[in-house]
This record gives C-alpha cells, structure tokens and sequence, in this order.
C-alpha cells in the first residue's frame, strides 16, 4: 500500500434483490484529503458506504485500512471503528435526550475505580475535544437543545476523537443552513490538516467545489472515475453522474409565467399562527400559481405551510379555501378541501418504510376516500403503476418494501402519493432533498406542469436558484414571521436582500 | 429444492411449520408407546358430539385465539401490548353472571331464578369488555401513556372489580342456555363455532375495508399516517376496543366453560398467552405489518403445547418449564440472526456442491 493512503477498496460487488447494486468498484482515500462521492440516487453510493463500514456485506471484494496487514473483514460498525472508518450519516444518530458529554462518550465512558461513571472527567474530556473543533456547546446541556447542525458537529466530535483515519460524511450538510454549512466546511478542513480522510457525499455541487480534493463518480452501481476537482469542471461531474451533458441551469420556465394577480384565490388565509412556531400572517395564493417561501433555515417556512395544512392546527385566524370559509383541525380536513402536503422530512413524516410502494402511493387517496370505501386491489395497481411509470419510480416491483429504495425515488413516490389524491392546492416542503440533479429538474417540470394546469403550488426550498427557476411570487420570512412578498421580476439579489432584511423592498 | 426455497420464504410457513412440529412430537410418543401413529387425530363421535385430542386443542385453545386477535391488533398499531385482557375477561365473566343472578346471589340452577335475561348478562359482558378497550385505548391514544403502563391499570383493578361486583363470591349459573357457549352447539363444541366466526367477521373486515392498511401504516410511521391523512389517534383507540370486545367474547366462553363467574381464576394469565401467540405467529412486538392467520396458528399451537404435556402425563404444576423450552426454540428458530446463519449455510453448502460437481 503507498504511504498516504488511508483507505482501498478493490472490486467490490454486491447485490439486493432484484438489484445489483455495485459492481466491482474501486475506491480509493488518501491521508489529509476531501474525497467528494457522486453519483444519482440509486447509484450506488450509500451502499458503498455501507459495505465500508460494516453494515452491508459485500459479496466480493476487498477493503485494506493503512497500518493493518491483509484485507479488514468489518462485520459491524464496531468492527469498523476499531480499525479507525468512522461514519456520520444525514440523519443524526445520537441519543437527544442524554447530554453532549454522554453522547460523545456512550459506550466507551471514562470510568472511576468503583466501576461507575466519572462524569467528571467524561465532561471535562468533552468540554475540551469540543473546544479543540471550536464548537460552542455546553457539554452538560441536553443534545435536543441543540441545532440539527450542532448535532451533526457533535457527531462528528464522537467520530473524530475515536482515533478515526477515515471519516465519511453522509449528506451532512442537507439539513443545514449556509452559516452552518461553513461552520462544517471550517471542521472539516480543520480535520484534513490532521491527516483525516474525509469521504463526503453531497448533492450540492457547489459544496464539492468548496472544499473536496478529488471526486469519485458513481453511476448505476458501477465506477465511472476517479479525478482531481481541477480536472473536472461542473459540467463534465453532471455529465459524469448522469452519463450525459445536461445543463442544470437551463430555464425551464414557459414564456408568460408570471405572476398573475388577476387569477381567482385559491387560498386566503388571515392572521394564522401557531403558537411558538409562526407569528400571525396573511397570504392570499391564486390558483396557477407558484408561491415559493423562501427564508434562513428555522424562519418559520415549513410551520407556515403546516398551519394552513393543519398538521400544527392553527390558533388563530381565518382560512377560506376557493372563496369558502374552512375549518382545518387536522391534516384530513385540509385533504378533504383539495390540499396535500409533502413533508420535508422524508424518513419521519413521508414514507411508511415496511409498506410497499403501491400502499404508500395509494394511502392519501384511501384517507380521503374513507376507510369503508377501500380502493379495489385491481385499482390500486393500476395507480401506483400509473405513477411509477409517470414519475419514472425505479423500484424492483411495486409490491417492494419503500424502505428499499433510494432516497430520490421514495420521494417520487411520496409525490406520487399526493398526485393520486388530485390536489388543487400542493404544499412541497423540500421537494428536491437530497435527490439528483436529473430528478431535481423533472420535479421542477412537474411543478411549472402543475401549476399551468391552473393548480396552486406552494414551494419550499433551501436553493434559492430552484425557487428562482419555478416561482413566479415568494413569501419571505425571518425568525417565525412572515416579513413579506416579491413579485414581478425575481433575482438572487432580491431575494438575498429580503432574506437578511433591512433593505427590503417592500 | 427451490420449490422448498420458496415455501420457507412463505411467511406463514413458520408458525405453520412449528404447529407441524408439535403434531409429530405427539405422533412419536404415541408410537413409542405402542399406540396408533394416528391415535392423536383420531376424532370419535360419542353420544353425539365429536371427541378427540385435536378437537380437545381446538376447543380449549378458543379463548386465547380470540384474545390474539384484538392483541394482534393492538401490537400492530402501538407497539405495545395490552396485558389487560386476562382480567377484564375476568371481570366481564363476573359482570354477565351477577347481571344474570342478581348481586349477592351465589348460585342459580334453573332460569326462573334469572334477575335478568341471559341475553341481558351477555351484552353487558361484551359492553363491559368494550368500555375497558375504551379506557386502555384512551389512554394511550389520546393522553401518549405506554401502552405496558396504560393497561397495568386494567390489569390489576378489572380483576377485584369483578369480584366486587359478585360480592366476593363465585356465583354458579348450572342452566343449561349459559353453558352452551362452554359446550356444545350440535355435535361442535361451542368454543370452537365462536373463535370462528369472530376471525372470520375480523378478517372480512380486513379484507374489504382500509382497516388492515390504516393500522399497519400507524403502527409503522404515526407521524407520516397522520399527514397523509390518516387519524392515528383514532385507529389507535379502534384497536383496543376491539381487543377489550374480544377479552369480553373470551370471557363469556370461559365463564361458560364452568358455568360460573370465578373471578380469581378467569383468564388468569392468559394475556402472556395471547402475547405469545402474536410473537408465536411471526409477528414484530414492535409494531407495524401483522399476519392475523399466523397469531390465530401461534394460539393453538401453545394449546397444542399444553395438551401434548397432559398426554406425555407431565405433571401439570411443572408443564410451565416445558412449555418454557419449547418456546424458546420455536421463537429462537425465527429470529432474524438464526434465520440468516441458516441462510448461510445452505448457500455455503450449496456452493461447496457445485465445487464437487465442477471438479
């Protein structure tokens, strides 16, 4: 093995059911790098990573870690800690309700002589490793007191001070915000002057371009390259990972979609809140329109759209829905009066993991339809086959587990779910997540499809040029309040501005 | 062989499988000691009614089958259990006879004595049953208690409830119209005609509404089932009604049973029983997909259990570690690590076959 190398992989293959999911990929993770991992969703890459770390088992193939003789057979992630190949994965795996200190140190506690925990030294340990990344936390806090972004740091605090080599970084930055984001960036390269490999994946191609080093594409389960970033410019990476040129930047807007203030009201809500999560707000949305809401993360973007959905029911206010006076105490009173709202976090509110895709394609419909008046099987198939041909859903059948798929396509379905049920009002908190970029573009399409077919779109989204690409109005929001609208010609500087405040032009 | 692969992948094929097991234990000891292979399911007709070991499992396997059911239920859509059941068929046992005798009457033999109806007694048992699925379910539905800790409650007071409501007495129904959900109905035991037709109503209702999709899809993800329109609290309750109907059906066959209402042996852990049996039947405590066919197997193979240690002549204060034993392995047999070492090792012998057949 040459001597900076942390970490190789050679020919590893491995296959699901119906699936093979990698085949015979190489990768390999230098001392003191970023190593970017690309590819779509379903390319292959959170397999990978599992095969690395112990929790998928690979078929063929093998993994060397510098400094151990032979190929490293991890069974669990113990195993892979042990010989220094410590992973974050996007969704925080800490326990929020012990503190920071005892999530650092749970199961690895410092111990006094009488077999009990030193809470004492395990603080102070912990007070100074989050001093040394430069976090600002109270060891002795509780964890849910803290930021997602917070977490993810602490979690990464865990990883690092367990003599890690090779640290992976599973989309960590897809639930934070620009300010936290860099907080991250500064760790990470504090990390890679140490000598850490850092395996990050992201979706973001402008974070690769950030920090990584090096870049490895994925695609269909198969190895398309490794390259160093100055080889490889946005466009051929995009290029890379789909297997053709595509322009991410093209408009998809039709000609004269614009805003139009004339178009009857859809939905008129006045002084809807929600206690500690959305000061009062008004907000008129006419139907065939595109409103995006737009805002730092934690502005009350998600709770807007929730109070009107009534998955946090309003406190106050009114509601009128096409013209009507409506009443919507929970999410069914809202489907019932033609809403939907798909969730921004997938794995929590979104998918029914054990069920298969047709159920959960088909669930919204049958809520609204009533329990006494099941959907025929025959039927049932007939939708969720509609959609997954229409969504292009890639799933080995539809009778298969939505667990199973990759992120991106049991998003489809989900979206799928609300589709079914003909909305004319959709709530899109985060449509675009942690998917590719080529689906990315497909929901946009849908969504401007959507929306020219005189339904009411309401678009949540961290990327401000996604909003930009799709809306033709924005709500702007800072710190639980709705602060104001733009309409007319939208930029980023505009809406850069709205969002910071002060200079609004409101 | 891969005819076989996919039979053991079926899902029912477990408990199926364990039932099997325990049916040929039986039919090894009856050849070891020089009966019939057959002679365990040898079914008899005597004075008009069917006899028989198998039909004997089947009958008294009864109560806990129709307790598996609502457990099943409540298991799927909370992820927890409700212990309760035993005690309120207990207390439903006492409320129908003490209905039926008047309060403070012991014994009644003939139906002139009746202080109300029999039909009276029944409903009220099986409205006794739903009101405590009530209070379980509304505690933990709509006020968030665990489920263990919810109907713990039930669990303790159903049982001296009952009996205070017989006055601290066991009171005797010896009338023929009470006994018969104990007996026979034609040449059928009773028991038997009830366990049936409650599944079946219970899997008609899952055939052809939402229901089996609603609790399977709560159970899963709360939250998400909520927003897609579901109302997680209600389905949550819905099951543990129905869960207490079934304690009050199970409680009206036992009391039947004995024709009377003894409160302090009614059903007397027989909610570990009906536990079992989901766990038995292939399905996850932790809630979620469920497989009503396979809790309802999971029952009577613990009845079959049972009878097979009458049979062997184990004495029955020490049947329980027996019982114990078997299952451990029945349940150690589905665990998932088990299952996957299995799975190994016929893909490793499979493999070291086509060695031997390449070289």
């Amino acid at each position: 093995m040459e001597e900076n190398i942390v970490l190789t992989a050679r020919g590893i293959s491995m296959t699901f059911p119906g699936v093979k999911a990698l085949d015979n990929v190489d990768f390999t993770l230098r001392k003191g790098e970023i190593h970017a991992l690309m590819g779509e969703n379903g390319a292959g890459k959170s397999t990978l990573i599992k095969c690395l770390t112990g929790i998928n088992d690979f078929e063929s193939g093998e993994i060397h870690v510098a400094g151990i003789d032979g190929p490293v057979k991890n069974r669990n992630t113990q195993d892979a800690q042990k010989v220094g190949i410590s992973t974050v994965y996007q969704e925080v795996n800490l326990c929020p309700n012990l503190s920071v200190a005892e999530n650092l140190y749970i199961g690895r506690e410092p111990m006094t002589p009488w077999r009990t925990i030193d809470r004492r030294t395990m603080n102070k340990k912990a007070d100074e490793l989050v001093k040394r990344l430069d976090i600002k936390v109270d060891v002795t806090q509780n964890l849910e007191n803290y930021s997602l972004a917070i977490q993810q740091m602490i979690a990464i605090a865990r990883a690092v001070d367990m003599d890690c080599k090779a640290l992976i970084l599973d989309e960590p930055t897809s639930s934070l915000d620009d300010s936290e984001v860099e907080k991250l960036f500064k760790m990470m390269l504090q990390l890679k002057e140490h000598g850490v490999g850092i395996v990050f994946v992201t979706h973001f191609l402008e974070q690769v371009y950030a920090v990584c080093d090096r870049i490895t594409v994925l695609r269909n389960g198969t190895l398309v390259g490794e390259y160093p970033v100055a080889e490889l410019p946005r466009v051929k990476l995009v290029a890379a990972m789909m297997g053709k040129d595509f322009d991410d930047l093209a408009s998809i807007k039709p000609e004269g979609f614009t805003f139009d203030a004339e178009a009857p009201l859809e939905i008129e809500a006045k002084g809807l809140s929600h206690k500690g999560t959305i000061k009062p707000f008004d907000l008129d949305i006419h139907k065939g329109e595109v409103i995006g809401l737009t805002g730092l993360l934690g502005s009350g973007r998600s709770e807007l759209a929730r109070a009107i959905y009534g998955a946090d029911k309003a406190q106050t206010g009114t509601l009128k829905v096409a013209g009507k006076a409506a009443k919507v105490n929970q999410p069914i009173d809202a489907m019932q009066l033609g809403m939907g709202l798909l969730p921004d976090d997938r794995k929590a509110e979104g998918i029914i993991g054990d069920l298969s895709v047709r159920e959960n394609i088909i669930l919204a419909l049958q809520a609204k339809r009533g329990m006494f008046n099941q959907l025929s099987r025959a039927k049932q198939e007939e939708i969720a086959d509609r959609y997954i041909d229409l969504l292009q859903i890639k799933t080995a059948s539809r009778e298969t587990p939505i667990k199973q798929l990759s992120g991106g396509n049991q998003q489809k379905a989900i979206l799928a779910r609300w589709l079914a049920t003909d909305p004319n009002f959709l709530i899109l908190d985060e449509p675009t997540r942690g998917i590719d970029i080529g689906t990315k573009t497909e929901i946009q399409k849908l969504i401007i499809q959507l929306a020219g077919e005189g339904k009411s779109i309401m678009f949540i989204s961290s990327e401000i040029e996604e909003m930009l690409r799709t809306c033709n109005r924005m709500a702007v929001l800072r710190d639980g309040a709705k602060v104001g609208e733009l309409d007319g010609e939208l930029t980023q500087e505009r809406v850069m501005a709205a969002i910071a405040g002060g200079a609004s032009d409101e | 062989m891969s005819n076989l692969k996919k039979l053991t992948q079926k899902r029912l094929f477990l408990p199926v499988f364990c039932m099997i097991l325990v049916l040929c234990i039986n039919m090894i000891y009856d050849l070891s000691i020089g009966h019939h292979f057959y002679n365990f399911f040898e079914i008899t007709m005597t004075n008009g009614m069917l006899n028989g070991r198998l039909i004997n499992i089947l009958n008294r396997g009864s109560e806990v089958a129709i307790l598996a059911i609502g457990m099943t239920l409540v298991v799927s859509a909370s992820a927890g259990t409700d212990i309760s059941v035993g005690s309120v068929m207990s207390l439903c046992a006492s409320f129908c006879c003490m209905l039926v005798a008047g309060f403070g009457v012991s014994s009644v033999s003939s139906a002139e004595e009746f202080a109300m109806p029999l039909a009276v007694g029944l409903i009220g048992a099986l409205l006794m049953g739903c009101l405590c699925g009530a209070f379980n379910g509304g505690l933990v539905a709509y006020l968030n208690i665990q489920p263990m800790v919810a109907t713990l409650i039930l669990w303790s007071a159903a049982r001296a409830i009952g009996l205070l409501l017989c006055n601290n007495l066991i009171v005797y129904i010896r009338v023929p119209e009470f006994g018969v959900f104990g007996g026979y109905l034609g040449p059928i035991p009773t028991p038997i005609v009830i366990a049936a037709v409650c599944v079946a109503i219970v899997s008609v209702v899952l055939k052809k509404t939402a229901l089996g999709m609603y609790i399977q899809s709560v159970g899963i993800n709360k939250k998400a089932s909520r927003i897609a329109g579901l109302n997680s609290q209600r389905i949550i309750f819905l099951c543990y009604l129905i869960c207490g109907l079934c304690a009050g059906i199970a409680g009206i066959v036992a009391s039947s049973r004995i024709t009377s209402a003894d409160s302090n042996n009614i059903g007397l852990d027989l909610e570990l029983d009906a536990i079992l049996a989901v766990a038995l039947g292939g399905n996850s405590l932790g809630g979620g997909k469920f497989n009503l066919a396979g809790s309802i197997i999971g029952a009577y193979t613990i009845q079959a259990i049972t009878t097979t240690m009458y049979n062997m002549g184990v004495p029955s204060a020490v049947t329980p570690v027996f019982k114990a034993v078997v299952v451990i392995v029945i349940v150690a047999v589905q665990a998932p690590p088990v299952k996957a070492w299995f799975k190994k090792r016929s893909a490793a012998k499979a493999l070291a076959k086509k060695e031997v057949a390449s070289a």
